[in-house]
């Protein structure tokens, strides 16, 4: 009977959270094409609801109403799987995320490392989507999505490192806690560029979006998919946006904690922080999405290996001989 | 604790099965997704009896990275029919020898390694490092690898070196005629190199490839 009860507990915490984030994946939906608009001197979605708020609501209630089109000559399985594969792993990964010092659902050991293999997973989806569709533009787009997350997968671990040089702790609460005087941002500001830039490669959003490049390859690996499995895989795509910004929030700026501990900041509660931060972060992708150009092919992999590699490795020495030199290093 | 022994039969029952499944399968990219079940799979294992560490980086460097390139290669090649080309041809029969030895002794292996759990304790007493529990698994493996047996560690670093410049080296093939893009000229370049201003006479025209 009470192991009954841990179940059912776990299962409401577990909806405490889905659902928040799912309704946050919509409401970046809405925010993206406003900044997006607003830097074209457009208006954006504003008809719907207060501001447009309940676009994206309206535009699943579209999706679900659409009928779903599998090819005749798609390997099936595989098809309806990769949607499904791609939100899963979107949502699975928020299970480690710490919101403040007590609310988080799993405060595991390896935190860190549990976020990174969920994040290097989601290329499976791409591959699925793209190689079910038994045609030839997903399959291209699979192809480059693959190749582009494998590489900047590399450098985002080796920038993991850096921080987890300065930490000393695979936990995710104890890498916040070690930002309380001073932020990673700071010190380590190069890596925080080159997070960032490599997020929005391993994300797919502009100016890296070659695998959906619609000039090119019409949408990628979406092209076969219609109704409900498109607006599954969207939603998972926003989703893992939005785990991006959380963990470039955790690692580099402070995640819950606020930037000054004084009085008028630190009555505003844990997760208001960590949300403004990660909204902070979004708000940057949504503007580069509409202030910089797609990039070639080549120089996409050139930025990665020749680059942001090297670049980030060099830190990594650098920042162990500097903690080492002056007797810095964290547990001992 | 029951709980804990239902989860770990569902795990090693979907090991199991998958590890089945990718070399029954027909179709060689479903046999790779099934290797990528089997991956994960042993990887919630792992972190059953409390290896977390090593659980996460089979996912990272098994599942994220080596299934990925694995899966590249099946889809590009199409295996299947190379495969069933290979198996319709004559020459089949010069390659069953070897791979029957190799699988009679893979076999006799297993043997060997499910016979030695009888010695178990036996081994158990011979381990040269103590193992402190209190120490989260991170922490005791880096301590092992990076600290106690560092000289293995670098000696193995070295043989990957080796085997990554042999790897490059046979592959790296140099093409004639190809233009590079180099950010140092483009970014060097200034009004002086770029930009001739000519005084052009009437009906002489200007030649451009000067």
């Amino acid at each position: 009977m009470a192991e009954l009860l841990i179940f059912f507990e776990q299962i409401y915490r577990i909806l405490f959270l889905l659902i928040p984030v799912l309704v946050s994946v919509a409401m970046i939906v809405w925010l993206d094409r406003r900044v997006w608009a607003f830097v074209q001197k457009r208006r954006g979605p504003n008809v719907v609801g207060p501001f447009g708020l309940f676009q994206t609501l309206a535009d699943a209630l579209k999706y679900i109403f659409k009928e779903i089109i599998i090819p005749a000559s798609s390997n099936k399985v595989i098809f309806i799987l990769a949607p499904i594969v791609t939100m899963t792993l979107a949502l699975i990964a928020w299970a480690v995320i710490p919101f403040s010092e007590t609310f988080v659902l799993a405060d595991i050991n390896v935190g860190i490392l549990y976020l990174f293999a969920v994040s290097s997973l989601g290329v499976y989806g791409i591959i699925m989507g793209g190689w079910a569709s038994n045609s030839k533009y997903p399959f291209l787009g699979a192809i480059r999505s693959a190749a582009q997350m494998v590489s900047y997968e590399v450098s985002i671990g080796v920038i993991i490192i850096n921080v987890l040089l300065c930490v000393g702790s695979l936990n995710l609460s104890d890498i916040v806690l070690a930002q309380k005087d001073l932020w990673f941002v700071i010190p380590l500001f190069p890596m925080f560029i080159i997070f960032f830039i490599s997020a929005l490669a391993e994300t797919n959003r502009p100016p890296f979006d070659l695998p959906e490049a619609e000039a090119e390859l019409v949408a990628g690996y979406q092209t076969e998919y219609s109704g409900m499995m498109y607006a599954m895989f969207w939603l998972g795509e926003y989703a893992n946006i939005l785990l991006m910004c959380a963990m470039g929030s955790i690692l580099f700026l402070g995640g819950w904690l606020s930037p000054i501990d004084l009085f008028p900041f630190n009555i505003i509660p844990a997760p208001i922080w960590l949300i403004l931060k990660i909204l902070f972060l979004f708000i940057l992708f949504a503007l580069i999405k509409a202030i910089v150009p797609r990039y070639r092919y080549d120089q996409l992999m050139k930025l990665g290996w020749k680059i942001f590699l090297p670049f980030s490795l060099i830190y990594v020495v650098l920042t162990a001989s500097f903690l080492m030199y002056f007797d810095l290093l964290p547990g001992n | 604790m029951i709980a804990h022994a239902i989860v770990f039969y569902i795990f090693s029952l979907i090991a199991i099965v998958s590890a089945i499944m990718v070399t029954v399968s027909k179709n060689t990219v479903n046999s790779v997704f099934f290797l990528i079940l089997d991956f994960i799979s042993i990887s919630c294992l792992f972190i059953m009896i409390g290896a977390e560490f090593l659980g996460m980086i089979m996912l990272i460097v098994y599942v994220g990275a080596v299934a990925v390139l694995f899966l590249f290669v099946v889809m590009m090649l199409n295996v299947a029919q190379q495969k069933n080309e290979w198996f319709n041809s004559s020459g089949r029969s010069s390659h069953i020898p070897v791979g029957l030895l190799v699988s009679i002794i893979v076999f006799f292996e297993l043997i060997i390694v499910i016979g030695g759990w009888k010695y178990k304790p036996d081994l158990l007493d011979s381990i040269a490092i103590e193992i402190n529990t209190d120490l989260t698994n991170t922490q005791s493996l880096g301590s092992v690898i990076y600290t106690d047996y560092i000289h293995l560690f670098q000696l193995s670093g070295m043989v990957l070196l080796v085997a990554m410049i042999g790897a490059i080296v046979l592959t790296f093939r140099q093409r004639s005629g190809v233009k590079r893009q180099s950010y140092f000229k483009q970014i060097s370049r200034d009004r002086n190199d770029g930009i001739e201003l000519v005084d052009v006479e009437n009906n002489k025209g200007v030649k451009i490839d000067a």
